[in-house]
């Protein structure tokens, strides 16, 4: 000790200093280890589009595949269904799919490309259970169901576009994956990359 | 005092009244004297305890996608080095960072052969030691086997068939520890389970029984005084500063001198020239051919070359265990009532300089190809190895030591 | 603190020259260059050609491929994938290991990490070293990798090189004889320094294959040890001013 002097001022400067680099690097060297959680490469490669062949597809026929481990549901739709889509409306929480679920070229009435089919991912938007596709009610819905989606786990409903009713838990509509056709016969799922809409 | 200070004051008299938070800063950093006068060799218990944090942080993170078993092992190395983000980076430094323990431990170890840290009062804290060491060694040998290449494989083979050297036992023994009639996906599968889980807890048991040693008894320093000997009227050692701040600024910038070598490592030579990752090691492990040279990891060569000297498979085994057992008895086998090598007289400086100087060669030799030279000079630097230890009590007691100052020296 | 920087400053030279006493034997040495893309573009067009049938890759990924070396995904699709059409897809091979164990006698080792293995120089040297024998099962052998079950893949490119025989006296008479170098018996469609460039691409690409983060980690290094210098005068500054109180 000079005189029995601390310069408090540098000490305090040069603490902060030490501080600040540190934290920085400590921060940093954090981040390796965050985005080591993160889907790998072999995961991505699994989770790659999928082509999925709709020629021998039904009218009122559903298409499970998988894409990123997700049930992916293909569903052609017949005129009857189609038509009875508007009618829907005044019970659905979001008619108009103005919530974020789907791409641009999906938001519409239909929420799908092509009116016909119907391409979304099977999982319900509540707590993540696939809901079962009911073409009519039964007992359970009654004979006001026009066909659409049940969720067996808390019994969330949707239509045959994937919008969901009001007065159940599932708070939006069930998501459209990005896709796109290959031709009139196949679709991509999982990229739309060239699609404007 | 403004509201935030009050605040933080009337909190922390809150947790103290239910937990010593205070007291245990007071007693480990704060109020722990510490000599004033620790130089360089002071630097590697703090270093050790930072190499066992990355250990333990990057182990997690490479258990999150390694699999154990002896058909994916291989793979899903490669799979960490090339398909996980930053996987490579994780990996290498749990690769370094084995050695770089070895390599920190062996200076702390060598640190108190120099000034007598292992010597009344702190025996028990030389056998936590030990038992650190042991259980680090067996720490290492589980881990080595998972990479699952040629020389995991091999090496795994070749010490559970040392077990095989005991009379009796040592055969049902052997295969005991393997779970199999040879190393294979049984054994690969409990090595995870030993390496992840079970050495790792026993690690973190024994450090904290080292430091609380440690702070009990007090650090040595490189005069070899006690400073208690000497306290103020407040009972504070007259050559002890506090713990926190002197020694936690120095030990960080300890702290980023590592982290420069061991980054370099990392960066720029991961492999070390087949030291700290060999070559034979990636190939995947194959039961029915072993490479043409053999050798365990770095840190064990010394015991290796050991082993080898003697021409006998039950003998090699004994003298191997000796050698590192030996260790245990330090602090009874050293007759000289001075610690520090600063004052020691020749017998003793001689003698430290012949060990450390056989304990490298026998670490060379234990990595070559066992010619007839080398398993002579084996030979010879294994006796020097064990008179260091069983001459001691000898050489020690008649040694010319110096008179120890009352008051420590600074740098 | 000068003792530290000169330390650390050294570290590097002590490594090489840990580096140097460790050199195994071969008969050539190279420097590889993975800056150099256009030659590892080539190395992986041999690679997939002569290579990639008998011989998998399977912990690389094309996709990833085209990212190191900038081929774009429609080169790589055309030129570079045969086996699969998926880019995410590892470099695997159709024949089963129990097949070409039939074949060869080993099944070919997958070849994603074999240059950290057996090393560049080994690589090198066993490309060049392959000559006719006779008595081996497809015709040739090898100086560098002696009874090697593989066929000289390349030989179109080489041709075939014949054995010199150099007879020897041994310490207790009796002379034996010893190949001494190789020399060309038919030449192949490469002059042999063409063929030696392409065994070199084809290294190179064995190299990169090996460790395809390695140029980035050497970028990243220099970041960290930057942030480390800019740390360590602080650290060291700070430490002297705690430390003045201490006499």
């Amino acid at each position: 000790m000079q005189d029995g002097e601390i310069d408090k001022h540098r000490r305090r400067f040069l603490t902060t200093t030490a501080t600040v680099i540190g934290g920085v690097g400590v921060v940093a060297s954090s981040i390796p280890f965050i985005s080591a959680m993160k889907p790998s490469e072999k995961t991505k490669a699994i989770g790659a589009p999928i082509e999925v062949d709709i020629s021998e597809l039904q009218p009122g026929e559903l298409k499970i595949e998988k894409w990123q481990g997700k049930p992916i549901w293909i569903l052609r739709r017949t005129k009857q269904e189609l038509d009875d889509l508007p009618s829907m409306n005044t019970s659905l929480r979001d008619p108009d799919s103005s919530v974020d679920q789907q791409p641009p070229y999906a938001k519409n009435e239909y929420r799908s490309i092509k009116p016909e089919y119907l391409v979304v991912v099977g999982i319900c938007t509540h707590l993540g259970c696939s809901p079962k596709y009911l073409p009519d009610g039964g007992e359970a819905l009654g004979p006001e169901w026009k066909g659409g989606f049940f969720c067996p786990c808390h019994g969330s409903r949707f239509d045959l576009a994937g919008r969901v009713f009001k007065g159940v838990p599932a708070p939006s509509n069930l998501v459209v994956p990005p896709y796109k056709f290959l031709s009139d016969t196949r679709i991509l799922v999982g990229d739309d990359s060239g699609v404007n809409a | 005092m403004n509201v935030i200070t009050k605040m933080l004051c009337s909190f922390l008299s809150w947790i103290d009244a239910r937990f010593p938070l205070t007291k245990l800063w007071n007693e480990h950093l704060a109020k722990y004297y510490a000599p004033k006068n620790f130089n360089f060799w002071y630097f590697f218990g703090s270093l050790a305890l930072l190499v066992l944090v990355i250990q333990i942080v990057t182990g997690i993170w490479l258990t999150m996608n390694y699999k154990p078993s002896a058909e994916h092992a291989f793979a899903s190395v490669e799979y960490i080095m090339r398909d996980v983000e930053w996987g490579w980076w994780i990996r290498y430094m749990h690769s370094t960072g084995s050695s770089a323990f070895f390599i920190v431990i062996y200076l702390h170890m060598f640190r108190a052969l120099l000034y007598g840290s292992f010597k009344k009062p702190r025996e028990l804290l030389w056998l936590t030691g030990m038992f650190i060491y042991l259980t680090l060694m067996a720490e290492a040998f589980f881990g080595y086997l998972l990479p699952w290449g040629q020389m995991s494989y091999w090496a795994a083979q070749v010490i559970t068939s040392l077990f095989g050297a005991i009379p009796v036992v040592g055969e049902d023994l052997a295969l005991w520890i393997r779970g199999d009639y040879v190393v294979s996906d049984v054994t690969l599968n409990r090595f995870f389970s030993f390496h992840v889980i079970a050495m790792p807890l026993v690690l973190l048991g024994l450090v904290f029984v080292h430091i609380i040693a440690l702070h009990e008894v007090g650090s040595n320093n490189p005069d070899g005084i006690e400073i208690k000997k000497h306290k103020d009227a407040n009972g504070i050692p007259l050559d002890g500063i506090p713990f926190h701040p002197y020694y936690t600024v120095k030990d960080i910038y300890g702290v980023v001198i590592f982290l420069i070598v061991f980054s370099l490592v990392i960066f720029y030579y991961p492999e070390l020239h087949g030291f700290f990752l060999e070559h034979a090691n990636f190939v995947p492990a194959n039961p029915l051919s072993t490479p043409e040279h053999i050798v365990p990891a770095w840190y064990f060569t010394p015991y290796y070359a050991i082993l080898r000297a003697i021409p006998d498979k039950f003998g090699g085994l004994v003298a191997m265990g000796f050698a590192v057992i030996l260790f245990f008895f330090l602090p009874w086998l050293d007759r000289s009532p001075v610690k520090s090598i600063r004052y020691r007289g020749w017998f003793y400086r001689i003698a430290l300089t012949a060990f450390v100087i056989s304990f490298l060669f026998l670490g060379w030799l234990g990595m070559q190809v066992a010619t007839p030279l080398y398993t002579w000079l084996a030979r010879i630097f294994s006796v020097i190895y064990f008179l260091f230890f069983l001459l001691m009590p000898f050489y020690t007691r008649r040694d010319n030591d110096k008179p120890v100052p009352e008051r420590v020296t600074m740098p | 603190m000068k003792k530290v920087i000169l330390f650390i400053c050294l570290f590097p030279l002590l490594t090489s020259v840990v580096h140097a006493t460790s050199n195994g034997t071969n008969s050539y040495n190279i420097e590889v260059d993975l800056t150099d893309t256009k030659s590892l573009q080539r190395g992986a067009r041999i690679f997939i050609n002569y290579c990639l049938s008998c011989h998998s890759a399977s912990y690389m990924r094309y996709n990833r491929l085209g990212k190191d070396l900038g081929i774009s995904e429609q080169t790589l699709k055309e030129n570079f994938m045969f086996g699969t059409d998926k880019s995410g897809e590892t470099m695997k091979i159709a024949m089963k290991p129990s097949e070409s164990k039939v074949f060869f006698g080993v099944s070919p080792p997958d070849l994603s990490v074999i240059a950290r293995a057996r090393g560049a120089d080994w690589l090198y040297s066993y490309f060049l070293s392959f000559y006719s024998d006779p008595s081996r099962p497809f015709g040739v052998n090898n100086l560098q990798f002696k009874d090697t079950a593989m066929p000289h893949v390349l030989w179109e490119l080489q041709g075939f090189q014949r054995p010199v025989y150099n007879t020897v006296t041994r310490g207790d008479g009796s002379s034996v004889k010893v190949i001494e170098g190789l020399e060309t018996g038919s030449p192949g469609k490469l002059s042999p320094q063409e063929y030696e460039e392409t065994v070199y691409d084809l290294v190179n690409f064995l190299v990169y294959l090996s460790e395809p983060v390695k140029l980035k980690r050497e970028k990243i290094g220099i970041w960290v040890i930057i942030y480390l210098l800019v740390l360590l005068p602080v650290a060291y500054k700070l430490k002297k001013e705690y430390w003045r109180d201490v006499k």
